[in-house]
């Protein structure tokens, strides 16, 4: 799991709305497909190394983690290029990815998940019309970021018990023995999370007009 | 989303009464064929409320009654004169609760937004929950912890979490359900500490019977009924005598 979770800062980057770094996201995207060449692509790639590591100042393993966790991807893709057009595109595709990569890095490091969730709030806000509540999406997302962690330790743990006792199932056996558990403790953990939110207000919707515009 | 028309009535939380505390008339609860809970009346008024028995007494069943969690097969919950059945919300309002597994009910990735969690429900405003939130993380130990990930806290700091997140909406009354059975022995002292300073009506649901020392009133819950309703040292007398003869 390669989640970058939030990096406390008080730096220019980080007090940046969400929506405005969401959106040079967008833009740094497009602008990586739109210039066709690799001096650009580099030049962006040490733009956002710099941005992270000295405006942000990020500790280096953010950047470092996430650049390990796409290295085989982008090794992948530049012998592909290599073998099948020439080493310049393979180059190029590589550093556009890694660029990309790093840089939404930044952008969640630099980024607490309820602002983010606030964005998509307001994206999601024309969706009222067809019934979606905006709310709700953004406490999905909020959720699945907050329970992922949760159950890869709950898995871990059944792994533990039953390695405990003697089980040395691999493959496809180790999965199903685990996921059988898993399954359990995960419909006893969304049962009692269901009665956490209501117990907290979920269904106590404000009244649209007191849910006030936010503070970004 | 419900509605409410400009003009109309409030909900009926201005019938409220706080002076009636909570009352369970003629209270039952099945579920299926399986009877949990039987002929359960009581009027609890006092500050503090302890609730033993054995696994499978009925004692979170008892709890959950009391914000409306669970709606009982027979007869009536109020609080403060507000019915659960029909008034959830309002009564939601006033009784917190925080369970006995804190990574249940703790929804959001990082601490200081999961503790606004309720507020946004409440509809308070940014700058007020902001205050509120830092407010509350100060007061719980949890100050330096605000935009850590929830999942890296200890168990007792996730304990604590879930706490903080339940009293900075200010409820009147707060239920706890085995609050600090998961917990190493000083996490459970800070928590029963905590607990013991809350001005709050509060209502413990416990296997640690020394948490209970100080209580008002300790019920013993067997078999679905409430067999023992007295101080705590004589409550906790009768509950072992109970567990002696099994
Ligand atoms: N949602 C449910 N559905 C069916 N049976 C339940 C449910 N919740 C609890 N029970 C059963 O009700 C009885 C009382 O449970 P509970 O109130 O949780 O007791 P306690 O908290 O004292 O251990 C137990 O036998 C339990 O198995
Ligand atoms: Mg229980």
């Amino acid at each position: 799991m390669t989640l970058t979770l939030y990096v406390p800062g008080a730096g220019v980057v980080h007090r940046l709305p969400a929506g405005v770094k969401l959106l040079a996201l967008v833009v740094l995207a497009v602008a990586l497909f739109a210039l066709p060449s690799v001096t650009a692509a580099a030049a962006a790639l040490a733009g956002v190394v710099a941005v992270g590591l000295l405006v942000a100042r990020l500790p280096a393993a953010v950047l470092t983690r996430q650049a390990r966790a796409v290295v085989w991807w982008l090794l992948v893709l530049l012998l592909v290029h290599a073998v099948t057009t020439d080493l310049r595109t393979g180059t190029h595709v590589a550093l556009r990815l890694l660029t990309l990569v790093l840089a939404a890095a930044v952008v969640t490091a630099t980024t607490r998940v309820s602002e983010m969730v606030r964005v998509v709030e307001r994206l999601c806000a024309p969706l009222r019309l067809v019934g979606v509540r905006p709310a709700r999406v953004g406490l999905a997302i909020a959720m699945a970021l907050r329970f992922i962690p949760v159950l890869v330790e709950r898995a871990d743990r059944i792994r533990a018990a039953q390695a405990a006792r003697g089980g040395t199932a691999r493959g496809v056996r180790a999965l199903r023995t685990t996921v059988a558990p898993l399954l359990v403790q995960v419909l006893q953990m969304a049962h009692d999370v269901s009665e956490a939110l209501d117990a907290r207000g979920a269904d106590d919707d404000p009244p649209p007009r007191r849910r006030s515009p936010e503070v970004p | 989303m419900r509605f409410r028309r400009p003009g109309a009535a409030p909900p009926a939380d201005d019938v409220a009464d706080p002076a009636r505390g909570i009352e369970l008339r003629g209270v039952g609860h099945r579920y299926g064929e399986r009877v949990v809970l039987d002929g359960v009346d009581l009027t609890l008024t006092e500050r503090r409320v302890g609730v033993i028995g054995s696994n499978g007494s009925g004692k979170s069943t008892f709890a959950r009654l009391l914000n409306g969690l669970v709606v009982p097969s027979e007869g009536r919950v109020l609080v403060d004169g507000l019915d659960t059945r029909t008034q959830v919300r309002a009564v939601r309002r006033r009784v917190g609760f925080v369970f006995q597994d804190p990574d249940a009910q703790i929804v959001h990735p990082t601490v200081a937004e999961d503790v606004a969690y309720g507020l946004e429900n409440q509809g308070v405003p940014p700058d007020e929950r902001a205050a509120r939130t830092a407010e509350a993380l100060d007061r719980y130990g949890l100050a330096g912890h605000a935009d850590h990930p929830a999942h890296l806290l200890s168990g007792g700091q996730k304990q604590l979490l879930a706490i903080a997140g339940v009293l900075v909406m200010r409820p009147a009354r707060v239920v706890f359900d085995e609050p600090t059975t998961l917990l190493d022995l000083v996490n459970a002292r800070r928590v029963a500490e905590l607990i013991a300073g809350l001005e709050q009506q509060v209502v413990v649901v416990t296997h640690q019977l020394d948490l209970l020392d100080d209580f008002d009133r300790v019920l013993v819950v067997d078999g679905g009924r409430v067999v023992e309703d007295a101080p705590p040292g004589p409550a906790v007398a009768a509950y072992r005598a109970l567990m002696a003869v099994r």
